[in-house]
């Protein structure tokens, strides 16, 4: 047990910045923001590009807009990752979710499709829980397996689906497309979300439960918790999270595909990466991975800017996760 | 004798599964023979060649997320590079690119200290966009003499070419190594990291040899992906979990230390065949699919059940 | 023997953080000379035997092996100046044959067959599993594997602790015999006995200091016992005793033929509401395994545990909780929280079941969690990460989340173990006055002066049998000590 003044200074830088990812973050997403109205100038502050306003509503309200599903992913990714897990079921599920409540609307009325819709993110969820909290698969390939097996039931059921044609909800485009006071409808599904997980992992016995499996399974097992109780519960909440941000994807987007938030998987790891959740578990904050997501949203608006291909894009999201993985275990040098 | 046998009964399970399920191809489909076979063979290449590299990960101790993509970097590689030089020295980098590619992934696990998972899972990203930045669209043109070297069965009468070409590969990369105390050293560290140790093993580098192996039967992949298509696609295939799937059939332990390369090989043609037979039995394609992800998952369960009850022990 | 030194470490010092593990340890090896290493538990062995093998890094002193410094590097190399260990656990790899294992040390195979034949092991078979042979056997193979790459110097750290009687005779012959022909041998044991046959000196390590050397010679035991206690630091004078006459009523925890394979062959005892009964006992004796098993880890191989009258057999520590047991384990990294608060550690047991899953009970939480601050005196100036408190906190901590929980039957497993006088003397008076409330407790501990200090009486366990049963009156140390060693007969105990 070494003492605090014995630490090195990088210890300590370490430690600030777990504490506190917040703030460094926000200073890093401004800085960001500076970076691209250099890049790109009058894109965030009109009156430089002679046009009116100080800061342009459309941009920060674009810039929230695409950043809300994303963030709500990232939840779905933080939770999992408290306890040393990851959701790569999510990006799928999310698709599936949109996909089920577009066809099925037209069917049997927009109530039901969504009801429907939510239930079939918390079936894959509790499939995940299963394998994860009885059988003890590794997270990473339980949740990968079941989204290939989703991936499969998808098909499927767009070839039984294939004439009913499809029908966005209107409260979903709405809440996609809609703004008020200049700001994305997004908020009125998001603030409230937002409130809730932030609840729940601080003030619930649940949220408890989550940091304690995450930090040592061990001194959680001899308190006498019962570990497969939460991960299936852990793991059935990503799901319905994961199915209720492709519910508002599909607002915003306006439109059914059979990869609609696919591509939303990696960002949303990134995001609760960079925003100070350890992928070791124990440590985790959902406001950090709000950050991370608009960081990423910023980021992949001067990579679009610099004309970066796709592949780029994707590399280097991979790198950040690893280069910030890789710091996270130098600088706290645990495990 | 019967030490040789005992030693390798989940293998002769696996050969035995496997002439069950032939037998029983064949009487779903009388015509199915020798053109049927080399099919399946040809199918089954990039398939055998990522699980054949994940299996040496994993009897390391490690496992690899990014084969997949590290097969589509090699897959664009070679038909970007065999349409402007000539075919072997364009083979010979895209050996040599997995390889590289492998020994990153090792090194990166070995100096960063981060788990294997982790940094294989964010290297699938990466080597996913390496290979979209070679070619953006599916692109490009393999060898004819690469594409010819997989069809039809003339090296040896009876047995398809693609087989032939499989078992080659992987014994020319593996076999000299396995008989020799590399070998050895990376079946140690998968077995007992501290007893390797103390037993003289160096173990940072033999997990980078294992990874880098990993890359370059990755690379064979990425060939035979080119040879298949003729011509090259970006995308990742859906090869990750199917070769974890395999490997664990195949009777390589997760967590490493045992198993050899033969099970999760003859694993792939099991699974290939059900593949088969369920498409002759005319099942919806993608229904054929959900049945092999619930076999593969299932699969896996049963493997990490069994290392759970070992481990207990 | 000879004068040639083999081997001469001195001057060995090394910390771990704020802790002290060796302070000045030295060792001399001569040529044809068997050293036994002696210490209590705790007393810094293992990191010594770290340091000889070139396994970790002196603070300071040298270890010279044939007059060449050891250079610290992995165990090829250690091996390549002549010094060979033979460590407590086995270190072949399971997954492989015996001949794939040989090949992979480059140990020689004919003289590898000579000592396995030497060492009585006829029947092996060189494609055979290692994972498969029994462990007696692994000791033997891990034996014949170092003598067959010819020390200069072997060490022999507990190597008989897993073998028959019959296998113990035939390694000290061949040992005894290696020695006589100009081996330097060290050799870690806690058995009086074997020493006695074997050894031609002992090294007595106390505190992380080398404090005496002594010639093997009959009666060398207490003398032997006396070093390793050494003069004390005073920890308090016991307040509050009990007359054990008192436990008149049925026992909360009843125990009889436990075994547990293969450590634990058979223990018996009472533990009555309101006593606190000692174990004592020498490191991996089979106490670890006894308190694994009251936790809830696994259940027994057989034997019977009642818990009020009710036959028990426990699955999961939530079953062991839901009757009373709670375990403050050993190692208190397995009972910490380490990134998170103080708070939060100390209240984790109130969100177990499912229905306290929901909203915290924050006014409660902080009612109790208080409590058990001020009950034990933690210091909270650090308490937003539990890694950042001293070693004395963390414990009062783990013991504290008990205290605010409730609790009937604490399982203590060597609670003072590396912490600072002020927090052990908290400890014991804690200890009393929660068996006073009517709790009962289990009190493992390694230093022998806490039994008569915080215990009603104490049983004494070796080779995973109760050998002895001690009341606190009569439990000074040294009759403690000689009985862990089990040197003395089970008289007055039925």
């Amino acid at each position: 047990m070494s003492l605090a003044s014995a630490d090195s200074m990088m210890v300590r830088v370490g430690r600030y910045l777990k504490d506190n990812p917040v703030v460094p973050l926000l200073l890093f997403l401004f800085l960001l923001i500076a970076l691209l109205e250099i890049m790109r100038p009058g894109i965030v502050t009109p009156y430089r590009a002679s046009r009116d306003g100080i800061v342009s509503m459309f941009w920060v309200g674009n810039l929230i807009k695409f950043a809300i599903p994303l963030a709500m992913l990232a939840a779905c990714q933080v939770l999992t990752m408290l306890t040393a897990g990851i959701d790569l079921s999510a990006g799928i599920v999310a698709t599936v979710a949109a996909f089920v409540c577009a066809t099925l609307s037209s069917i049997w009325g927009v109530a039901p499709a969504t009801i429907i819709a939510l239930l079939t993110g918390l079936l894959v969820g509790l499939v995940n829980g299963f394998g994860v909290g009885i059988v003890r698969v590794h997270p990473l390939i339980m949740t990968l397996g079941t989204g290939l097996i989703t991936t499969g039931c998808l098909q499927v059921y767009q070839r039984l689906v294939i004439n009913a044609g499809s029908e966005i909800p209107a409260f979903l485009a709405w809440l996609g497309t809609g703004r008020t006071l200049g700001l994305p409808n997004g908020l009125f599904l998001f603030m409230p979300f937002a409130v809730f997980i932030l609840w729940l992992m601080r003030f619930t016995g649940f949220g408890r439960l989550l940091f304690a499996l995450g930090s040592n399974e061990k001194a959680t097992k001899l308190s006498g918790v019962r570990a497969w109780q939460v991960y299936l519960a852990l793991y059935a909440l990503s799901g319905l999270i994961a199915a209720l941000a492709g519910l508002l994807y599909l607002g915003m987007i306006r439109q059914t595909s059979l990869s609609l938030a696919n591509p939303l998987l990696l960002p949303s790891v990134a995001a609760a990466v960079i925003g100070g959740t350890s992928i070791f578990g124990g440590r985790g904050s959902f406001a950090g991975a709000v950050v991370g997501a608009l960081i990423i949203r910023v980021l992949d608006t001067m990579l679009t800017l610099m004309q970066m291909p796709e592949g780029a894009r994707t590399a280097l999201f991979g790198a950040i996760i690893l280069a910030v993985t890789a710091i996270y275990v130098r600088l706290t040098d645990t495990r | 004798m019967s030490d040789v046998i005992r030693k390798n009964a989940w293998v002769a399970g696996l050969v035995a599964l496997l002439a069950v399920l032939l037998v029983v191809t064949k009487l779903i489909q009388p015509t199915f023979g020798v053109s049927g076979l080399e099919s399946i063979a040809r199918a089954a290449l990039p398939f055998a060649f990522a699980t054949a590299g994940m299996a040496v990960v994993v009897i390391v101790g490690g496992i690899d997320l990014s084969v997949a993509s590290m097969m589509a970097v090699c897959a664009v590689a070679a038909a970007v590079l065999m349409e402007r030089m000539a075919g072997v020295p364009a083979l010979l980098i895209v050996l040599a690119l997995g390889l590289v590619m492998g020994f990153l992934n090792g090194a990166l696990i070995v100096l960063t200290r981060v788990p294997d998972i982790v940094v294989t899972l964010a290297m699938l990203f990466v080597w996913e966009g390496v290979a979209l930045l070679i070619l953006e669209t599916p692109g490009g043109a393999a060898s004819d003499w690469l594409e010819q070297s997989i069809r039809g069965s003339f090296l040896v009468p009876g047995i398809p070419n693609a087989l032939v070409v499989t078992i080659i590969c992987v014994a020319v990369v593996w076999l000299p190594i396995r008989r020799s105390k590399l070998g050895l050293s990376i079946y140690a560290t998968g077995s007992d990291e501290l007893a390797a140790f103390r037993s003289g093993v160096a173990i940072g580098p033999t997990k980078i040899l294992a990874y880098s192996l990993c890359g370059v039967l990755c690379a064979f992949g990425g060939l035979s992906l080119a040879a298949l298509t003729g011509i090259g696609e970006p995308v990742p295939g859906p090869y990750l979990l199917a070769s974890v799937a395999a490997v664990v059939l195949g009777g390589v332990v997760l967590g490493g230390g045992r198993g050899s390369l033969l099970g999760p090989l003859i694993a792939v043609y099991i699974l290939r065949i059900i593949r088969t037979i369920l498409t002759l039995l005319a099942f919806d394609p993608n229904v054929t699919t959900i049945i092999e992800g619930v076999i593969m998952v299932g699969v896996v369960m049963l493997g990490t059940a069994a290392m759970m009850r070992g481990a207990q022990q | 023997m000879s004068d040639t030194v083999l081997l001469d470490a001195y001057g060995i010092a090394k910390s771990f953080g704020a802790v002290h593990a060796l302070t000045n340890a030295r060792l001399r090896v001569r040529a044809g000379e068997v050293v036994a290493l002696m210490g209590a538990n705790g007393a810094g062995k293992s990191t010594f035997i770290k340091i000889i093998t070139g396994a970790l890094k002196p603070g300071s002193g040298q270890v010279l092996i044939r007059g060449e410094e050891v250079r610290v590097g992995n165990p090829a190399q250690a091996r390549k100046s002549g010094l060979v260990p033979v460590y407590q656990e086995p270190s072949l790899i399971p997954d492989l044959d015996v001949t794939d294992n040989l090949r992979l040390g480059d140990t020689p195979k004919e003289s590898f067959m000579k000592w396995v034949e030497e060492l009585g092991i006829t029947d092996l078979n060189m494609s055979d599993t290692i994972g498969e042979l029994p462990l007696a056997t692994l000791r033997i193979l891990d034996l014949a594997r170092a003598l067959a790459s010819e020390p200069d110097v072997l060490l022999l750290d507990e190597m008989t602790a897993a073998l028959p009687a019959d296998l113990v005779e035939r390694v000290l012959k061949v040992v005894r015999q290696q020695a006589n022909e100009g081996m330097g041998v060290i050799y870690v044991s806690h058995r009086f006995n074997e020493i006695l046959e074997l050894c031609d000196t002992a090294s007595v390590l106390r505190d992380g200091e080398t404090v005496g050397d002594l010639t093997i010679e009959a009666g060398v035991e207490e003398r032997a016992v006396e070093l390793m206690l050494g003069q004390k630091i005073e920890l308090g004078e016991r307040k509050i005793t009990t007359d054990l006459r008192a436990h008149s009523g049925n026992p909360r925890v009843k125990v009889r033929n436990l075994a547990i394979a293969p450590k634990v062959t058979g223990i018996d005892f009472d533990l009555y509401p309101g006593e606190v009964l000692g174990v004592v006992a020498l490191e991996g004796q089979g106490q670890d395994e006894l308190f694994d098993i009251l936790a809830g880890f696994y259940p027994a191989t057989s034997g019977l545990i009642e818990v009020n009258g009710k036959s028990m057999s426990f699955k999961h520590p939530a079953d062991a909780i839901a009757a009373g047991l709670t375990l403050v384990p050993g190692n208190r990294a397995d009972a910490l929280l380490a990134q998170r608060s103080v708070r939060e550690n100390i209240a984790l047991p109130f969100s177990v079941r499912l229905p306290t899953w929901g909203a915290l009970k924050l006014r409660h939480e902080r009612e109790r969690v208080q409590f058990a601050i001020d009950k034990l005196q933690i210091d909270t100036r650090a308490e937003g990460e539990v890694q950042r408190l001293s070693g004395g906190n963390q414990q009062k901590v783990t013991i504290g989340r008990w205290l605010a929980t409730g609790v009937e039957t604490l399982l203590l497993f060597d609670p003072t173990r590396g912490i600072d006088v002020r927090t052990k003397r908290q400890i014991y008076p804690l200890v009393r006055e929660l068996a006073a409330k009517g709790a009962s407790v289990l009190f493992y501990t390694s230093e022998l002066d806490e039994v008569s200090l915080a215990c009603d009486r104490a049983i004494v366990i070796f080779n995973g049998q109760i050998v002895d049963v001690i009341d606190a009156k009569d439990a000074d140390e040294q009759t403690l000590m000689r009985a862990a060693y089990g040197l003395t007969s089970r008289e007055g105990v039925a």
